[in-house]
């Protein structure tokens, strides 16, 4: 029985999932009773979606049991979780844009039921739901909300009692999303059950009857999201772990800043691209700056503006080491003095195909031309040299791997992820911007890049750290903003830094409402 | 009912990408075998005069040669366009545009005739074949158009281009109305390598320098570096500082380039004056020879030999045993068929599975 006295739908009993030397997972505990919108909260890396999949069937648990109305299940893959009862709505859609609303639907079903069937059935769901949806319009010409509703009704369709959804409002716009909830409210009224993944902490607060709290793979809590507020629903998710890195006092190295942003904008790029507005930040010698926020919010955006993956609209909106740079691509930030590290590691950070010295000289080529390349304007490669710089990355940051020179898509996530880190500490860059510094990597690898980001600023060059992982950046910051919705806050020193704070600057809430209580350190 | 099903592989086989090949070349003979048996002949004798005639004699060696370098030199190109990622389908159209192009200085002034008419010829061919390949490179970079589609349909451009060439203005005035150009002086042809014991000439050194150079530009230096990034990992190449867009038209002037060096030695080589029958497909068998090579240029010189030889096993089989020369296309159509087949066992698993439907249904 749930803790309504409802009859528990889906139970999990110490759900274990191990990938390599991580645990995603580490003895997972929860309930949902029939009727109830049950919250999953977590930051990025906590093991939500692993969690999630190994419901749907997409992973398998290493250890642990699936409870289905009191009974032990094996949920196999996909289809078994369908023929339980439990249906998924993804994060990204996997719709074809040339085909109908209709058709796609039927698609996904499978079987031999005429289109036309399945039309008026979406028809008559969307309307019982509050879905509008016309079943003949070509997807591609539909908005982002009307493709979440396809999904919805396809979902619906197959009559489950579960509804899984992930990060349903990441993709919305308020109006949609107000409506998206009276759906939900709805579905929970005829006894359906929802389980609800996000970490917009005010919806989950005004939607969600019970929470689980996930951090690093643990249960941390369960709650009733009504009786928390925000910024403690925040703080459960974050943890207060004691620091385990040091970080000296920082010296000031002068007041020229290495990177220097001024009032930038940039409109949207794309249907999930965030608009970035009005964002000035200044990273000075010694100092490391942490920008805080919830995944989504622009970080992304703003890591490939200062990358130069993305050019500025004007050169003076990007300054590096006090030289305009918002005219310039990646190559020439890098010989100014710049290291850049992406949030992905493979695929964006790292080819994962390649061999870790063809890795080193992914982002090398151009900062040490003269000792990795030979002359000519086709650039002869100095096997040896890279070879020998990729050895010593390899040996200073203790990379761990099973070759001489294995590809990229070989190695651990951590240790990877050491590589590449250890890829630009190797040439004691003046500024480094790095994107999610320790995403998905083992705490005493993750101890360990933070520790060389500390040493790196303590020896006078700046680093700025793009992170979701609140402890990380209280462990390495001098300095704290937060970005939401494409704004960056004002600077809290670190001294002044609470979770609370940061918590409420990241839930979205105006900064105007809290200036009150922030001291700006800029 | 049984069905196959696809597992992908946790690695890459390393088993699988050496054995590919030569069991996409067993297949392929068995799929002749099934093919001559069909047809009456006798499967053992046609085998042997496609692929092992030829390889008896030398002036057939020499054939050999002949066929295979614009195979090998267009190939050597189109590895560079494939690992970038970019996918020129028209060196055929690229190989006629560098032959009309070389030809032009012989043909409209044939007077013009000393040491510098040859590499004048050879440089006119890699422009021209550069100049065609350039234009779906900046269809897809400026409007973002699907270079397979306009570089292929720019194939039929260029076939119609020259047949209107040598059946109107540069028709030879003394060629009793037949298409074709004037015979080129001697300045404008291709020495021979041995011409005591065959007609093989300076294009088969051509294929072999440029296999070697290529080679060598995709191994060791930064541009073949950036190539090969920018295939794989996009996104990590423009985190690398890369521009995509600049290397579409890197791969299309060099795939474009070679293709025209290959027209132009074709005309000046073997077939000495410029005629509508210039396009025998090699444009598109070079693609077989890319893939069949692995994409790396010095593969592409023992897969050029290998398609050479169908050509070639596949007159010879026409003579001895009136075998139709589709066959020979149908040869190669199949051996890339099969090699692509066999390259998925490298990333899949195959697997059998019997009885209906999965009992769990719908996806």
């Amino acid at each position: 029985m749930g803790p309504s006295g409802k009859p528990t739908l889906l139970e999990v009993r110490r759900i274990t999932k191990i990938f390599g030397e991580l645990k995603a997972n580490d003895a997972v505990d929860f309930d949902i009773a029939e009727g109830e919108i049950h919250a999953l909260l977590g930051e990025n890396g906590a093991g939500k979606s692993t969690l999630v999949k190994m419901l749907f069937g997409s992973l398998q648990p290493t250890s642990g049991e699936i409870l289905w109305r009191g009974k032990p299940v094996v949920v196999s893959d996909p289809a078994t979780a369908r023929k339980l009862g439990v249906g998924m709505v993804f994060q990204h859609f996997s719709l074809f844009e040339a085909l109908t609303a209709a058709e796609n639907i039927a698609l996904s079903l499978g079987g031999n039921t005429p289109i036309s069937r399945i039309a008026e059935e979406a028809r008559a769901l969307s309307q019982a739901y509050g879905l509008p949806l016309d079943p003949g319009a070509l997807v591609g010409d539909l908005s982002v909300g009307e493709r979440q509703r396809i999904e919805i009704i396809r979902c619906l369709l197959q009559k489950p009692d579960l509804i899984i959804l992930d990060e349903p409002t990441s993709v919305l716009t308020p109006q949609e999303a107000d409506k998206l909830f009276e759906t939900l409210e709805r579905l929970r009224s005829e006894g359906k059950s929802i389980l609800y993944i996000s970490h917009r902490l005010e919806e989950v607060k005004r939607l969600c009857d019970r929470a689980t709290v996930l951090r690093h793979g643990k249960v941390v809590a369960h709650c009733t999201p009504s009786e928390q507020t925000p910024a403690s629903l925040a703080a459960m998710m974050v943890g207060n772990e004691v620091a385990a890195v040091a970080r000296p006092a920082s010296i000031a190295h002068g007041w020229e800043p290495l990177l220097e942003v001024r009032r930038f904008d940039q409109p949207a790029r794309g249907p999930f691209s965030v608009p970035l507005r009005d964002i000035s930040l200044e990273v000075f010698p010694g100092e490391v700056v942490g920008i805080a926020g919830v995944a989504g919010n622009g970080q992304g955006e703003f890591f490939e503006a200062l990358s130069g993956e993305v050019l500025q609209k004007r050169a003076d909106q990007v300054k590096i080491a006090g030289k305009d740079a918002g005219r310039l691509g990646a190559t020439a930030r890098r010989v100014l003095g710049a290291a850049l590290l992406p949030g992905e590691r493979l695929g964006h950070g790292a080819a994962p195909g390649m061999k870790l010295s063809e890795n080193l000289l992914l982002s090398r080529h151009a900062s040490d031309r003269k000792a990795m390349l030979g002359g000519g304007i086709l650039g002869l490669v100095k096997g040896g040299a890279v070879k020998r710089a990729a050895r010593r990355v390899i040996e200073a940051m203790d990379v761990r791997k099973s070759a001489e020179d294995p590809e990229a898509a070989a190695l651990s996530g951590g240790n990877l992820q050491k590589f590449i880190v250890g890829r630009e500490l190797d040439r004691q860059p003046r500024l480094l911007v790095v994107n999610q510094p320790t995403w998905g990597v083992d705490a005493g690898a993750a101890a360990m890049i933070r520790q060389k980001l500390i040493d790196l600023s303590r020896a006078g060059s700046g680093v700025l750290a793009i992170s979701q992982d609140l402890d990380e950046l209280f462990e390495i910051s001098d300095r704290i903003v937060v970005m939401a919705d494409g704004r960056l806050s004002g600077s809290l020193k670190i001294a002044e830094a609470t979770r609370e704070k940061i918590g409420i600057l990241m839930g979205g809430a105006s900064p105007a409402h809290h200036t009150g209580h922030m001291e700006d350190a800029a | 009912m049984i069905r196959l099903e696809l597992t992908r592989r946790p690695q890459h086989s390393a088993l699988f990408s050496l054995v590919s090949p030569l069991l996409a070349l067993a297949l392929t003979l068995l799929a002749g075998v099934i093919l001559f048996t069909w047809l009456g002949k006798p499967p053992a004798a046609a085998l042997y005069s496609y692929f092992i005639e030829p390889l008896t004699e030398m002036w057939s060696l020499h054939e050999l040669a002949i066929k295979a370098a614009p195979l090998i030199i267009i190939a050597v190109g189109l590895c560079v366009c494939y690992l970038s990622n970019n996918w020129n389908i028209g060196a055929e159209g690229q190989f006629l545009m560098g032959a009309i192009a070389g030809s032009a200085l012989p043909v409209l002034a044939p007077q013009f005739a000393n040491g510098a008419t040859l590499p004048l010829m050879i440089l006119c061919g890699m422009i021209g074949g550069a100049a065609w390949a350039a234009i779906p490179a900046l269809l897809k970079t400026r409007f973002n158009a699907n270079e397979i589609l306009t570089s292929l349909m720019l194939v039929y451009v260029a076939q119609l281009f020259l047949d209107w060439l040598v059946r109107g203005p540069w028709r030879n005035p003394q060629g009793f109305s037949f298409p074709g150009t004037i015979t080129f002086n001697e300045f404008a042809l291709l020495p021979e390598l041995m011409p005591a014991s065959g007609r093989a000439n300076l294009g088969f050194v051509f294929a072999l320098v440029v296999a070697v150079l290529v080679w060598f530009l995709l191994t060791r230096t930064l541009k073949g570096f950036e190539v090969r990034v920018l295939g794989q990992s996009p996104r990590a190449g423009r985190f690398a500082g890369f521009s995509p867009a600049k290397m579409t038209v890197f791969a299309f002037l060099v795939s474009g380039a070679l293709a025209g060096l290959a027209g132009i030695s074709e005309v000046a080589g073997a077939v000495q004056h410029l005629n509508e029958k210039l396009s025998i497909g090699y444009g598109f068998t070079a693609i077989i020879v890319a893939f069949l090579g692995r994409l790396n240029p010095l593969g592409a010189v023992v897969a050029g030999l290998l398609l050479a030889l169908t050509y070639l096993g596949g007159e010879a089989a026409q003579i001895s045993l009136g075998i139709s020369d589709k066959i020979a296309r149908a040869f190669q159509g199949a051996l890339l068929f099969f090699v692509l087949a066999c390259d998925t066992l490298i990333i899949y698993k195959i697997r059998l599975s019997f009885g209906g439907r999965r009992a769990t249904g719908s996806v």
